[in-house]
């Protein structure tokens, strides 16, 4: 074999693989058997179950999910825009099980015993595994804001979980009166999904020009800059020039306090009541990653970026929102990216074989309104200095393009969604 | 000529033997590890549920072109510009036939 460039010969191979002639469909040997077990069926974890089974059907992979239904975060802005409803961005289980044969278990996940390789549920149930795949994504901060904990977030929504507090937010725009006043409270970096904030920001205003035209929006941010900023505030201009007004952290933006029985919050010294309040929390990862000895000081989950196993605990991988994955933002689209990624590391680290290559992409796409669309894109690469976008490439779109490219952005949001989570769950 | 098909023989036997032997030879996952992030927009291999397009089955050549054309600038589009630019030829190749024979 000395004679043979390297290159040829996966060359040759990658054709081969894909000859039906030959049987061997790509990555299909040698089976391992073992048993996978994936805490959290959202973006990362529902995709890397399927994802596993695809590259080896003899796998045993079980995905416990703590929901029976899962509710996108993707799209909740549009229901709290009254453009869709919950179950336009709600998505069941039974193909995973029954087209890919993945176990679905609805459990919440309560102790990891990495030492036994085992966790236990809260249905008192165990679980043996060879590797574990945790994706369990977000968790609040409770106590960082003032008088913000989780009784104030049934009058004070975060709706940053998909599901009751999506409809509570949504009921409370329906319930305000025509002049009220919304504010909507983003935190500091980093948390899950930079742009969602401003694109929740803009579908509210679309909805109260409609319907409650003297009404207002104030965001008191704790930064000074945000994603995809200038395409935004271009929108903003022209959509809802009176409606939204950004304030930024070193201008007032930063929250003292709020008071979630009078509906009042607190700002660098001002004092606002509002209508409606949507405070979005400080994030950190969810609570099963710290009662897993998963976490940093700074709540997130530190991970080799090549394979997402955990650099704390070995035999535990560490997906999604949770994990810190170089440069890649808390996104459904980097989790469910990330979520191929340590399918293929799993199975080819079982075979003894290497991957080869580590590529990653997202792509965020915001609505302004809904015939108006945003994005930001990325391809990433493992590098030296960890998962870094590759230079020269992604980005986002042009401040200066035409309508028409707002308006197919607008319909490729949809396809996007419509797509990753037939991907997920398909 | 002689040297070439010396190789090919002898890769040709190399593979056949590991693969009835189901160990030793270590599958490709370069084309599915780059083509695999692509899903999110066009669907699991490509195949579309959406109004982004499909891209399943359709010819390597053709894929190696729209890619290619949109990585120069020389077509137009939303977001591809910006995604082709991300691979190198090479990877473009890998990733197109990968769509082109998904089953
Ligand atoms: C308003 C909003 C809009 C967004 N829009 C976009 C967008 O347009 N595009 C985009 O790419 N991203 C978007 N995101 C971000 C996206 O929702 C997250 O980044 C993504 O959900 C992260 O995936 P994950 O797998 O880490 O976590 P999740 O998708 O949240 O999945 C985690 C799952 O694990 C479950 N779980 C947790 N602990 C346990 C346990 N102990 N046992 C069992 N189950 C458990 C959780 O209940 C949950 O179902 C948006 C987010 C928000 C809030
Ligand atoms: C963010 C969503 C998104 C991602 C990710 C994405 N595409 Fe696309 N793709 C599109 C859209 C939208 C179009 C239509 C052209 C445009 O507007 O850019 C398209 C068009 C194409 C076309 C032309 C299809 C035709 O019928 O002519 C090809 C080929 C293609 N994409 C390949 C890829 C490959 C390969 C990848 C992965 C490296 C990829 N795409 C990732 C959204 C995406």
């Amino acid at each position: 074999m000395n004679t043979i460039d390297r290159r040829h010969f996966l060359k040759w191979l990658g054709t081969a693989s894909a000859l039906s002639a030959f049987g061997i469909p790509s990555l299909a040997f040698p089976k391992s058997g073992a048993r996978i077990v994936v805490v959290g069926g959202g973006f990362g974890g529902a995709t890397c179950a399927k994802y596993l089974k695809r590259f080896d059907s003899s796998l045993s992979v079980t995905l416990i999910s703590d929901t029976k239904k899962f509710i996108t975060c993707p799209f909740s802005n549009a229901v709290l825009g009254g453009m869709k409803k919950m179950d336009f961005i709600t998505h069941g289980y039974e193909k995973l099980s029954s087209v890919h044969g993945v176990k679905v278990v609805h459990d919440t996940v309560t102790t990891v015993d990495s030492s036994a390789k085992k966790i236990r549920t809260a249905g008192g149930k165990s679980f043996s595994y060879d590797r574990l795949v945790l994706s369990p994504g977000i968790g609040f901060q409770w106590d960082a804001i003032e008088g913000y904990n989780e009784a104030a977030s049934e009058s004070m929504p975060h709706s940053w979980h998909g599901g009751s507090q999506t409809v509570l937010l949504r009921k409370q725009l329906e319930a305000m009166p025509n002049g009220g006043l919304v504010i909507i409270a983003p935190p500091g970096n980093p948390f899950r999904c930079p742009p969602g904030p401003y694109e929740r920001a803009s579908l509210i205003a679309h909805y109260l020009k409609k319907n409650k035209p003297r009404s207002k929006i104030l965001i008191l941010d704790a930064k000074d800059k945000f994603s995809k900023q200038p395409l935004f505030q271009d929108a903003w201009d022209e959509f809802y020039p009176d409606l939204i007004e950004w304030v930024p952290g070193s201008q007032g933006g930063k929250l003292d306090r709020v008071d979630a029985k009078n509906m009042t919050v607190y700002a660098s010294g001002d004092k606002h009541k509002a209508d409606v309040v949507n405070i979005i929390p400080p994030q950190k990862a969810a609570s099963i990653a710290f009662s897993a000895g998963l976490t940093n000081k700074k709540g997130w989950c530190p991970v080799n970026q090549k394979t997402f196993e955990s650099t704390v605990k070995p035999g535990i991988h560490v997906i999604g929102d949770a994990s810190i994955a170089g440069k890649m933002p808390k996104s459904g689209f980097a989790a469910s990216s990330q979520g191929k990624v340590c399918a293929a590391e799993i199975v080819a680290g079982l075979r003894g074989e290497s991957v080869g290559i580590s590529s990653w992409v997202n792509t965020c796409y915001s609505l302004v309104a809904p015939d108006y669309g945003i994005s930001v894109a990325a391809v990433y690469r493992l590098t030296d200095k960890g998962i870094m976008p590759v230079k020269g490439a992604g980005g986002v779109g042009k401040r200066d393009a035409p309508l028409q490219q707002r308006r197919m952005e607008a319909v490729y949001a949809e396809g996007w969604y419509k797509a990753i989570t037939a991907d997920m769950f398909g | 000529m002689k040297q070439k098909s010396l190789r090919i023989t002898v890769v040709m036997s190399a593979a056949i033997f590991m693969w009835i032997s189901g160990v030793g030879m270590a599958a490709d996952y370069r084309p599915a590890m780059l083509a695999n992030p692509c899903a999110g927009c066009h669907g699991t291999d490509g195949a579309s549920p959406g109004s982004i397009p499909s891209i399943k089955g359709l010819p390597s050549s053709y894929l190696v072109s729209a890619m290619k054309a949109f990585k120069a600038d020389k077509r137009k589009g939303t977001v591809m510009n910006r995604i082709a630019k991300g691979y190198t030829d090479e990877e473009i190749e890998l990733m197109a036939k990968h769509f082109s024979s998904a089953k």
